[in-house]
């Protein structure tokens, strides 16, 4: 265990090196110039952009830029901005929206998406089921944009149910139409999988054994088929809690949240790139992580797996 | 056969009655089981005994309402004076894996794997005696699984199914069925998924039990040895019927139904050496009849795998002549198929040589060794598996012509119907698809393409070992017959000794990747100078309970002294 826990933080640390540098040297070979950006329409004096440029590094090659900016990462800095201001600062009071945001979606995806591949996978063949099936791919087929727009417009302005737009109601009000309309994609994905490997499951030999030896069928579907046919949902779990962290960035536009994706969406258009780079590592860092639990989660619901690490 | 149903012999501890059992498939009906009738009697062992689609398993099930929702079940099974089929879901359930238990076919696959081995015989224990304690639970368990022999039982708890072997789960759904002390007992097939020496010790345990626990067993099997081994009496089922009932040296002796003889008949025996011999063709003079047909000197095959290499064959070498027929024997993981793959150039060469029709493997040029493919044909074990379920028979049988002889249009369909025709399939029969025929049709068939360019070496991957056996017969004559008209080399690869009995001309005998014996047929079987050999050929059960008889208590007597 304490091997693969060892493996997999090694292979993490690549991953994250790898990761930031690629985005590192993106936003190094975008064109335009920041420092001018600055500026605005009136131009800067020579004098005043040498400066700057020295003060941020501009001249030196990349390799130097990033090597600088990960000693500084070490040290729990992400960075200043042009305009001189902390990228952790700037980040720190939009976390908690985006954070609350994406969990929100995620437990939404969790209780429906779960819930109703369990309803179709148990009641297979039934309309139960075939209706899930519909409502999965007309879901998977709208876009996100659409769904936010119509959204916004039956349940605020012609139902004046959810807020329109703004986080000024707080949770769970404000967040719970923008977290449904990341989870809507997912979630379809997920019901499909949920049933699908409920009912590979079912059909087990193992489940016929266990009809065999009496017990109640609540203790054969609850205990015995659900924990096996969780493996692969947690799985898809995890690595999708890292695309609804990347589903905020237009959600959080639509729905003017001021969260982490606004301003990552903000940095991109105006060349801020040391907020690009910060908030990119950051989002990175979380979705390393979340991957990084699921395989633990996995490890203790299969023992399978446990010795395919114990081995590795 | 008639029996009389309506006994109320306190003897009888499970009666069935006029069963009917039907499959509602899209609409339609499929009979499964008609009017099946028989009795178990208390301490006995009941063999119900058939081929695929006899009907043996689903009564079975029937009897505990295992079947499929879209079974319809009719009759009476009898039980502690109830009728299990008109039970309330409640009150099977209060019976299953307490009164009556099972234990299924493929012990590694019917068993949860992400439960410890412990904690599902524990489960079994606390669903029918809530007042047991789980400390109590568990010492049952240890007591149970010291009763099937398993070592180490306290340790043994901790286990997942993958960590044992397919022997222990099977004897871990021994101890889990017994949990309870069940007056009854249902093994479906419990030996089916086991290597022949793993099998002999889990018949050795069932057999055990007798004297040891209450239970009767109901003994499902295709196999007339296990029958032989086994069995006190025997139900023999056919297409859903009952067709005969009867003691089971009475059966083996003089059996009364035509059926029974039909599959007593078909049963794998060896066949006179001289019969053997004489189709045989005489070793020819020229140079070309002396080169072997297949040369493999010194062979290991290692796998890679993330920790270190596993070495599936080790320093084997052997030889086929043309005209002859190997065998080669050997339990799962013996590297017997690896051998076979290595010849095809399927399976990475890591040391040695491999020779086949005159081109040496890994050494000549890939052409040649292309070249060489020509010459080598081969069926493996599942003929659903290795025939394009897309394609027709003609285009199956007709590939390698098409590709290596470039015969097209009218001569290729004249070549592939006489193909067809060699195989005892109707010519007409191209057109057809695998899964319109049965298995032993789509046996002929892969057949049929292994022998389409008049191969000088067949390569025979367990062919028989997925088949019912009276159709395994019809396969292996068919074999036979054939190689004896076109005079190819065989590399016969099985794990079944009865097969090689039938067929072969040599035997070589593979154990964990080392060839441990060599030798002609009569000679390996009858004589085995090693003793893994020994222990393969008593393990086979022979389909005669006398000599069954004879071979435990050898056997006993040897784990005595």
């Amino acid at each position: 265990m304490t091997r693969f826990l060892t493996r997999r933080l090694v292979e993490l640390v690549l991953v994250f090196l790898g990761v930031t540098f690629a985005i590192y040297a993106m936003v190094y070979a975008l064109p335009g110039d920041p420092i001018r950006a600055l500026g605005g329409d009136r131009p800067l004096s020579p004098a005043v952009v040498n400066e700057l440029r020295d003060r941020f590094h501009l001249d030196e090659p990349l390799w130097q830029q990033y090597l600088r900016y990960l000693g500084g990462l070490f040290q729990g800095d992400l960075g200043t901005d042009f305009d001189g201001r902390s990228v952790t600062e700037r980040m720190a009071t939009r976390w908690p929206t985006t954070i609350t945001l994406a969990l929100t979606a995620w437990l939404i995806e969790i209780v429906v998406g779960v819930g109703l591949g369990i309803l179709a996978g148990l009641r297979r063949g039934t309309w139960i089921d075939r209706s899930v099936l519909t409502l999965t791919i007309v879901a998977t087929s709208i876009p996100v944009f659409v769904l936010a727009i119509v959204g916004q417009l039956f349940l605020g302005v012609r139902w004046d149910l959810l807020p329109i737009a703004g986080d000024s109601e707080g949770w769970p009000l404000a967040y719970l139409l923008p977290a449904s309309v990341i989870a809507v994609y997912s979630l379809a994905a997920l019901a499909r999988l949920m049933r699908g490997s409920l009912v590979d499951v079912l059909q087990a030999d193992f489940v016929r054994t266990l009809d065999a030896k009496g017990l109640t069928r609540t203790r054969v579907v609850g205990v015995h088929v659900m924990r096996n046919s969780l493996i692969p949902v947690i799985t898809f779990l995890g690595m999708d809690l890292g695309f609804l962290l990347g589903g905020t960035i237009v959600v959080e536009g639509i729905f003017n949240l001021p969260g982490v994706g606004q301003l990552l969406f903000g940095a991109i258009r105006s060349h801020e790139g040391p907020t690009v780079v910060g908030v990119s590592t950051a989002l990175i860092l979380l979705f390393l992580v979340s991957s990084l639990v699921v395989d633990l989660v996995n490890s203790a619901l299969d023992p399978r797996i446990r010795r395919e690490e114990a081995r590795s | 056969m008639t029996l009389d149903t309506r006994t109320t012999d306190p003897d009888v501890v499970l009666a069935v009655e006029d069963l009917h059992v039907e499959f509602v498939v899209e609409g339609r009906s499929h009979t499964a089981v008609r009017s099946a009738s028989w009795e178990l009697r208390r301490g006995e062992v009941l063999a119900v005994v058939g081929e695929s689609g006899s009907g043996k398993s689903v009564s079975a099930m029937a009897v505990l309402g295992l079947l499929p929702r879209n079974a319809r079940v009719t009759g009476h099974v009898r039980h502690g004076g109830r009728d299990l089929l008109t039970l309330a879901p409640r009150e099977l359930r209060a019976l299953r894996g307490a009164q009556i238990s099972v234990v299924f076919q493929d012990p590694s696959a019917a068993l949860d794997p992400v439960f410890t081995v412990g904690q599902q015989v524990v489960e079994v224990l606390r669903a029918h005696r809530p007042g047991m304690t789980r400390a109590e639970a568990r010492a049952r368990a240890v007591e149970l699984f010291t009763l099937v022999d398993l070592p180490d039982p306290e340790a043994r708890l901790r286990f997942y199914p993958h960590q044992l072997s397919g022997g222990q789960c099977q004897r871990v759904m021994i101890a889990m069925a017994l949990a309870c002390d069940p007056a009854v007992l249902i093994a479906d097939e419990p030996t089916t998924a086991l290597d022949v020496t793993v099998q002999q010790e889990v018949l050795d345990v069932l057999r055990a039990l007798r004297g040891r626990v209450e239970a009767s067993i109901v003994l499902i099997t295709h196999d007339m040895g296990v029958v032989a081994d086994l069995a006190d009496r025997v139900v023999v089922m056919r297409h859903g019927e009952v067709v005969e009932c009867a003691p089971v040296q009475e059966l083996f002796d003089a059996p009364r139904a035509a059926y029974t003889r039909a599959l007593l008949d078909a049963v794998p025996r060896r066949r006179p050496a001289d019969a053997r011999r004489a189709a045989a063709p005489a070793p020819g003079g020229t140079g070309a009849a002396d080169r072997p047909v297949l040369l493999v000197e010194e062979l290991v095959v290692e796998y890679r795998q993330r920790r270190g290499a596993v070495r599936a064959v080790d320093g084997v070498t052997l030889r086929v002549d043309r005209g002859e027929i190997l065998a080669l024997v050997g339990e799962s993981g013996s590297g017997k198929s690896t051998i076979g793959r290595c010849a095809l150039g399927l399976a990475p060469l890591t040391a040695g040589r491999v020779q086949v029709a005159g081109v040496q493997l890994g050494r000549d040029t890939p052409r040649a060794v292309r070249e060489s493919r020509k010459r080598v044909g081969v069926v493996f074990q599942n003929p659903m598996a290795s025939l394009n379920p897309r394609r027709t028979v003609a285009d199956s049988v007709g590939e390698p012509l098409y590709v290596h002889s470039g015969l097209r249009g009218g001569a290729l369909h004249a070549r592939t119907g006489a193909l067809l025709d060699s195989v005892e399939l109707p010519g007409g029969w191209g057109g057809r698809y695998p899964h319109e025929l049965s298995g032993g049709q789509r046996q002929r068939v892969a057949i049929a393409r292994a022998i389409a360019l008049d191969p000088e070496l067949l390569i025979a991957d367990e062919p028989t070992s997925a088949l019912d056996v009276s159709v395994q017969a019809t396969v292996l004559d068919l074999l036979a017959d054939i190689q004896q008209r076109l005079g190819f080399a065989c590399l016969f690869i099985t794990h079944d000794l009865a097969v090689v009995g039938r067929l072969c001309d040599r035997v070589a005998v593979l154990a964990g990747g080392r060839l441990v014996e060599q030798g002609r047929l009569e000679q390996v079987l009858d004589a085995p100078a090693d003793p893994y050999t020994r222990r393969l050929v008593a393990a086979a059960p022979v389909p005669d309970p006398r000599e069954q008889a004879r071979r435990r208590e050898l056997r006993l007597a040897g784990a005595m002294a």
